[in-house]
């Protein structure tokens, strides 16, 4: 017997009232908006609650927003599957631009661990209580954020190569 | 199977024979032991890395152009076989390796990401090794096939038998590895 | 806690003062470096020892990071599958043919049945490769060389079958949006036929050489287990998780690409140990044979791709002689087609698990954000904890054993 997108809906409603905001279907995914501030309560209880049963977190991850409102620049998403009654759902937390901090889950689901970990070597989100909050993938001295919008892809060192080739002008680089 | 005549004798170099004697310059005794005997370093990092397997394993034989035994060891290496691509993280390792690795060495620089940093022109890989270490054989592809990684062991067999017994000592020689700060 | 963020030597360091053992010896730190022999890639781990155990240890990865969801967001769709080639090189064609279902996905593009079928069947061969290195490299670590020696020839041949259908070894770069660039030729079934028939019997000799050998089973039972429960927190999907006793495979769970027309068995072990995994992979070969002898024998008919020209690059004799295709192959390659602001997660069974790609567009030719969901990268954290209190050889296996591929782990 499945769990309807409408049940989860409810549920998450009648505990958590206006922090779950935004319910979406997109695809074949019920995508919803949860206040930043409340993530940890919220997966708790997706986690945990008998009817929901939420047991995987698929992934997690950062995007960054240079157009937005400034409360909403940075959003992390986070995407769960039910094992049981085979649901996924989409949860998306927006953070502000100059603060981008947020409650850790890695307590209710070990692998977001390193997961988190990327996020904050890609976008600078902190992960309040995480227990090793350093860069994974990038090397540990670099300062900036590579996948924030303003960062370049090129490495901006490089002597050998000839824009003129590239179609490159001081316009379009 | 094909009728040509299967060759199983290297071809003698350039020498002098008589009854029970050879003669010939030493370079080229040295450099005809050390072109079929070079044991390498595979420093696989990424999918180059499963064409070298293919390349180890019994259809492309590596072995039989004297590659028998692959030293993870810089101290027992004479070529170090660079295959995949060297992120920024991982040059100071790949100098190292270098660096601890006994002359005569050679470095081979297989696949387009080790020669030129490939298709990835991003902020965290190196673009070249030839930006940290001296290259002696380039084998271009993404990635090479078999084939082509045994032809550049092969081009790089005819750089050492033809190479002269003093050009580690040699101010070229010299001159080339300061250029990459190398002591 | 602060601790932890330090560099693990200076950690270790501090510990190995602060600890002294009964008969005065000391812990060590021994660094399984970046360039090791047995790490297949590039991934480091700094282990605390005392003596031959391991009591600690901490991994350092991102020694291969070529910021592919960054080069992600600059590229058109159809030039991001070189990149997910890349992730799990040996076994390229799943990746591709993930990224490409993702795309359908998002461009709600319907895939005739006869592609669908093709593509389970190179997505099977792109397993059974992966799976050959993982098990043949796992026998080459514990000091038995020829299982490697004799089934690699067999890769071969699955390469010369890539080679037919897509003219790459390697890293494919196979198919198109709504099926393939073009249709296979007989050459390539007849090759397919001929791996079906050949290959078993190697599979089973290589099979009778490890599986009840008594050296490997003591080198590989109760080597690095890991119970169900730790599993799924951890994020363990594919054959390390079903070595742990748990049955999830998205093939099974949400198929995907006529995955629910084949009739196929989903091995599942017992305690997550390093000989369980060996045996699922194992065993998990036999059922791809049989998935690609049922997609063989139930091939249909009809068209290899799907009629959308607005994404399907028209055949280039076309293009020379009608208005139509030279106006929509225009359109392709510059970038105007049709992209609709949405985003979409599709996840395939990959060699080592839930391979996911989330896809956020925003109508542009390049996505917004492109995220790969790497199994490799989100079970590789808990190999510190599997290889706790083990010896530094079972350590070896159990890296080896847990299929970690340097790319798919940092991207």
């Amino acid at each position: 017997m499945a769990l309807e997108n409408s049940v989860i809906q409810q549920l998450l409603t009648d505990q958590f009232d206006t922090v779950v905001s935004d319910f979406q279907q997109i695809h074949d995914i019920l995508t919803f908006e949860v206040d930043s501030s409340e993530i940890y309560k919220v997966m708790l209880f997706l986690r945990d609650d008998k009817t929901l049963r939420f047991n995987f977190l698929t992934t997690l991850c950062g995007m960054h927003f240079p157009d937005a409102a400034p409360e909403r620049q940075f959003s992390v998403v986070y995407h769960l599957h039910n094992w049981v009654d085979n649901v996924r759902i989409r949860i998306k937390c927006y953070l502000p631009a100059d603060n981008p901090t947020i409650e850790t889950v890695s307590s209710l689901f070990l692998s977001a661990n390193w997961q988190e970990r990327e996020t904050y070597d890609f976008f600078g989100i902190i992960f309040a209580s995480h227990p090793q909050l350093k860069r994974i993938l990038n090397m540990d001295e670099m300062v900036s954020f590579p996948m924030r919008k303003e960062f370049p892809l090129e490495d901006g060192g490089r002597t050998d190569k000839d824009d003129r080739f590239f179609g490159r002008t001081t316009d379009n680089c | 199977m094909s009728d040509s005549k299967i060759i199983t004798d290297a071809p003698a170099p350039e020498g002098f024979s008589g009854e029970g004697f050879f003669a010939t310059k030493l370079s080229d005794v040295v450099g005809m032991a050390r072109a079929n005997s070079l044991w390498p370093l595979p420093f696989a990092t990424s999918c180059c890395g499963i064409e070298f397997m293919a390349t180890m394993a019994s259809h492309y034989d590596v072995a039989r152009f004297g590659s028998e035994r692959m030293s993870f060891s810089p101290r027992q290496a004479d070529m170090l076989l660079v295959m995949g691509t060297i992120a920024k993280k991982m040059a100071p390792i790949l100098r190292q390796v270098y660096e601890q690795m006994a002359e005569p060495r050679w470095v081979i620089s297989v696949g387009a990401c080790a020669c030129s940093g490939g298709i990835f022109d991003t902020y965290s890989v190196l673009q070249g090794i030839d930006k940290i270490i001296p290259v002696d054989v380039y084998v271009p592809g993404c990635p090479p096939r078999p084939e082509q990684i045994l032809d550049g062991i092969m081009r790089l067999q005819d750089l050492v038998r033809s190479e002269s017994v003093r050009r580690r000592s040699s101010p070229e020689y010299t001159e080339l590895l300061a250029s990459y700060n190398i002591k | 806690m602060s601790d932890l963020l330090l560099p693990p030597e200076l950690r270790y360091a501090g510990i190995i003062e602060k600890r002294k053992n009964e008969d005065g010896s000391e812990l060590s730190i021994l660094n399984l470096g970046p360039t090791h022999p047995a790490t297949h890639g590039i991934f480091q781990n700094i282990l605390l020892m005392d003596g031959e155990r391991i009591v600690d240890g901490e991994a350092t990865v991102g020694y291969i990071h070529r910021a592919f969801e960054k080069i992600a967001e600059n590229r058109p769709f159809y030039q991001i599958t070189p990149l997910t080639d890349r992730m799990n090189y040996c076994s390229s064609p799943i990746n591709n043919m993930g990224w490409w279902m993702t795309l359908e996905k998002a461009l709600n593009v319907e895939v005739p049945k006869r592609a669908q079928y093709l593509r389970v069947i190179v997505m099977e061969l792109a397993r059974i490769s992966d799976h050959i290195i993982c098990n043949s490299v796992l026998g080459v670590d514990t000091g038995a060389l020829t299982g490697f020696l004799y089934v690699f020839q067999y890769r071969e041949k699955i390469y010369e079958i890539y080679e037919e259908i897509c003219g790459a070894r390697l890293t494919t770069n196979m198919g198109r949006i709504g099926g393939f660039e073009r249709e296979w030729s007989p050459l390539a079934f007849e090759k397919l036929n001929i791996l079906l028939e050949e290959f078993p019997p190697i599979w089973r000799e290589f099979e009778n050489l490890l599986t009840r050998n008594r050296i490997f089973m003591d080198r590989t039972i109760n080597v690095g287990p890991i119970s169900a429960e730790k599993a799924i927190s951890y994020g363990f999907t594919g054959p390390n998780l079903r070595a742990a006793g748990v049955d999830y495979d998205i093939r099974v769970m949400q198929p995907y690409s006529s995955y629910e027309d084949f009739d196929f068995e989903v091995p599942v072990g017992k305690s997550g140990d390093t000989y369980d995994r060996f045996c699922v992979r194992n065993e998990e070969v036999w059922q791809s044979l049989s998935i690609i002898k049922q997609a063989l024998s139930k091939l249909p008919e009809g068209p290899y791709h799907a009629d959308v020209p607005d994404y399907y690059l028209p055949p280039k004799d076309e293009v020379y002689h009608n208005m139509e295709a030279l106006i929509y192959h225009f359109k392709i390659v510059m970038g105007e087609v049709p992209v609709p602001v949405t985003e979409v997660y599709h996840p395939v069974e990959g060699g080592n698990g839930e391979l996911g790609f989330y896809l956020v567009t925003d109508g542009s030719r390049t996505p917004y954000r492109l995220h790969f969901r790497r199994p490799c990268f989100i079970y590789y954290q808990a190999f510190n904890e599997m290889v706790r209190g083990q010896m530094l050889s079972d350590a070896i296996a159990t890296l080896s054993s847990l299929n970690v591929i340097a790319g798919e782990l940092d991207a």
